[in-house]
């Protein structure tokens, strides 16, 4: 395995010049909110078994948000999917630990399972247009998460509801509360959608492209909301999303997946900066920026792997300018790279992978 | 709301019109009924004056006028063959249809709706696959088989149930006769209605079982699970109530069918309803009985229309909107 979350911490500590007081991800001591180990999850077909995702860990520390970044059908889905128990069968899990907070969840039977969710794991997902059940009104929505969860009667549970409302701001929220969701806006309604997820104070939650589906102009708002609430709350947040600017705007630290693996994990500015994994190197470039003038976007050549056709070693081999023989063979572990780590041979403590070069003696690279 | 039903009563209103029209023009085009009442020796002064009783002798219009306001008081004139008003005749007849259909329509709603949650909550489980396999059959033999070989095991072969008629009966009020109060009207009823509703039963369940796996993959029904609302919630509430907006409309048609429909069942287990009236009506070419049985099932299937669209305001809120503003 690869270096321990707490070295990881330490190296940030030293590097990261000021994270948010109270706000450090993983101090020293304190236990992880969520701490995955190796996970591997499988989808048996009739044409073989499809590894989704396969050896993958990673820790969340309390009130740290983890932004989860890759391509479509990395795995940054089926990761959250996989710890909140919702993966679409066959999906399963076939090998790995999820421990939340120290407690071990993934071999829980399933009706110990249910009552985590919503009150120590809650979600939030890509579309608000299609999260909330169209027959029934947010207050009967909220009010049946509360109780589900809290002990209160249906009037306490009401004023729950309300007080939530007027946490994520809706305005006027006494009249809003027996509204049903196709009468709110889309921004709104992951408003809604939010007070839904938080309605039990879970310590972790899983934000599935939380304002993929938004309009530019409110995604900003919706992400500024998500950040306050579980800083005030003390909630830790895994965020999927694809959009390196809304990780680079809102996580702590940030998980790079590619054909279900993780390769890169690390403090988002050394990640976003200073990127070690050729991959991350690569996605970085490809993104546009409104102060440079290019004349097309940067790309990395090919596509990644289907799940049936993963190559061995390292699965960006074939796309990588620095593949080399070992690449082909033997598959990396996460290893210490610059600020962060990287699973690429190149950052090997013992015996690192010397990078290719062209004739001028530069770094190859990739895009162009 | 209230011009959504007003539209609603008018297109009823439309609709049973069309139907009388059709109802009446039996009177011109099914036989001559003079001729049949009376018979080749009746001479022609004889005739005329059975015109003259039956409003037979008036204008074409005139006769549709007459005809549309008694209907519309549930008259339908003097039935040819047994010389009674018809509205007596049905109103005889409709009980022993009407506990028929109720009986059947209950059997088919609650174990079709019952039986296509549970196919669809555990598909692969092999009970689920032999019912889905059993429906098939269901949906595909015709009602007339099944009640003859509903009455070839049940009755023939294991003499555990009568094959035929309605049992005992127990009157209540001035014309309503009940089966359902003796032990020998309940044990006639079970035939008929399981042969009446078993083809409503598959429908209803395969129906549901469809629209309940597509409500289960939607996103509110995975968001309602990441909340950690219970299986049951989930299932029964969540899910069940998005499946009932199809099923309720077919639901509603196929109630309709129930009682039209009747005919066949009311013929092989010779039920004294309303059905075996028709084909008797049919067989003599009594036109006022058959016109009326026309306008009773139009009647029928108009209603549960309107009862139908009524259900949608109630269960989707969507529709609440659009009609009453905000």
């Amino acid at each position: 395995m690869s270096s321990t979350p707490s070295s990881d911490n330490q190296r940030l500590d030293q590097r990261s010049a000021a994270p948010v007081a109270g706000h450090e991800p993983g101090t020293a001591g304190q236990e992880p909110v969520l701490s995955v180990r190796r996970l591997r999850v499988e989808f048996p077909t009739r044409h073989g078994t499809l590894v989704a995702l396969d050896d993958v860990s990673f820790d969340i520390a309390p009130g740290e948000v983890l932004g989860v970044v890759g391509e479509s059908g990395a795995g940054k889905s089926m990761t959250g999917n996989a710890v909140i128990r919702l993966l679409e069968p066959p999906g399963r899990i076939a090998e790995g630990e999820i421990h939340l907070s120290g407690k071990r969840i993934d071999n829980l039977p399933e009706d110990e399972f249910v009552p985590l969710r919503g009150r120590h794991i809650g979600m939030i997902f890509q579309d608000p247009l299609t999260s909330l059940n169209p027959l029934f009104s947010i207050g009967d929505q909220l009010v049946e998460t509360i109780r589900a969860h809290l002990p209160m009667n249906e009037r306490e549970a009401r004023e729950e509801a309300l007080k939530l409302l007027c946490e994520v701001g809706i305005p006027a929220p006494e009249s809003r509360l027996d509204s049903y969701p196709h009468q709110f806006s889309g921004g709104m309604r992951q408003r809604v959608v939010i007070a839904l997820a938080l309605a039990a104070r879970p310590e972790f939650i899983i934000a599935d492209e939380p304002t993929t589906a938004l309009d530019v102009s409110v995604q900003a708002q919706i992400l500024a909301l998500l950040k306050r609430l579980c800083a005030d709350h003390g909630t830790a947040v895994m965020l999927v999303t694809h959009d390196m600017g809304v990780i680079a705007e809102t996580a702590d630290r940030v998980a790079v997946m590619y054909a279900g693996r993780l390769i890169e994990i690390g403090p988002v500015d050394e990640v976003v900066r200073n990127p070690q994994h050729p991959y991350t190197k690569g996605l970085m470039a490809s993104i546009p920026g409104i102060t440079k003038k290019l004349e097309r976007l940067y790309q990395i050549e090919g596509s990644m792997p289907r799940l049936a056709a993963i190559p061995s070693g390292c699965a960006f081999n074939p796309r990588c300018p620095h593949a080399q023989k070992r690449c082909r063979d033997e598959r990396p572990d996460l290893m210490p790279a610059e600020g962060s780590r990287a699973a690429c041979w190149l950052h090997d403590p013992v015996d690192p992978l010397p990078p290719r070069q062209d004739v001028e003696g530069r770094e190859v690279s990739h895009v162009r | 709301m209230l011009a959504f039903l007003i539209q609603r009563v008018l297109q009823a209103i439309f609709v049973m019109f069309v139907v009388a029209l059709i109802s009446f023009s039996l009177f011109h085009y099914v036989g001559d009924p003079v001729m049949n009442m009376l018979g080749q020796e009746a001479t022609e002064a004889d005739r005329a004056a059975l015109r003259a009783q039956l409003g037979l002798d008036q204008p074409v219009v005139v006769q549709f006028w007459h005809f549309i306001v008694n209907a519309a008081q549930f008259e339908f004139g003097i039935s040819y063959r047994s010389a009674r008003p018809v509205t007596d005749l049905i109103l005889e007849r409709l009980p022993a249809t009407l506990e028929l259909a109720i009986v059947s329509a209950i059997f088919a709603v609650v174990m079709g709706i019952g039986l296509g949650i549970y196919t669809a909550l555990r598909r692969r489980s092999w009970l689920a696959n032999f019912i889905m396999t059993a429906s098939l059959i269901g949906v595909s033999l015709p009602t007339f088989l099944i009640g003859v070989l509903l009455i070839y095991i049940f009755a023939v072969e294991l003499g555990v149930l009568p094959a035929f008629g309605r049992g005992e009966t127990v009157r209540i009020g001035n014309w309503w006769s009940t089966g359902l109060l003796t032990a020998s009207g309940l044990r006639s009823l079970i035939l008929p209605a399981i042969t009446l509703g078993l083809f409503q039963l598959t429908l209803i369940m395969r129906l549901v079982r469809a629209e309940m796996l597509e409500v289960l993959s939607t996103d509110y029904i995975k968001f309602a699970r990441a909340r950690g609302l219970s299986k049951r919630v989930v299932n029964l509430r969540h899910a069940l109530k998005n499946t009932m907006i199809p099923v309720i409309t077919i639901i509603g048609l196929q109630l309709g069918t129930i009682i039209a429909f009747a005919i066949i069942t009311e013929t092989v287990f010779q039920w004294p309803g309303v059905g075996a009236l028709f084909i008797t009506a049919v067989r003599f070419v009594d036109v006022p009985v058959m016109a009326a049985y026309l306008m009773m099932i139009a009647l029928v299937f108009v209603v549960i229309n309107l009862v139908v669209d009524l259900l949608y305001y109630a269960v989707d809120p969507r529709l609440r909107a659009q009609g009453g503003g905000k």
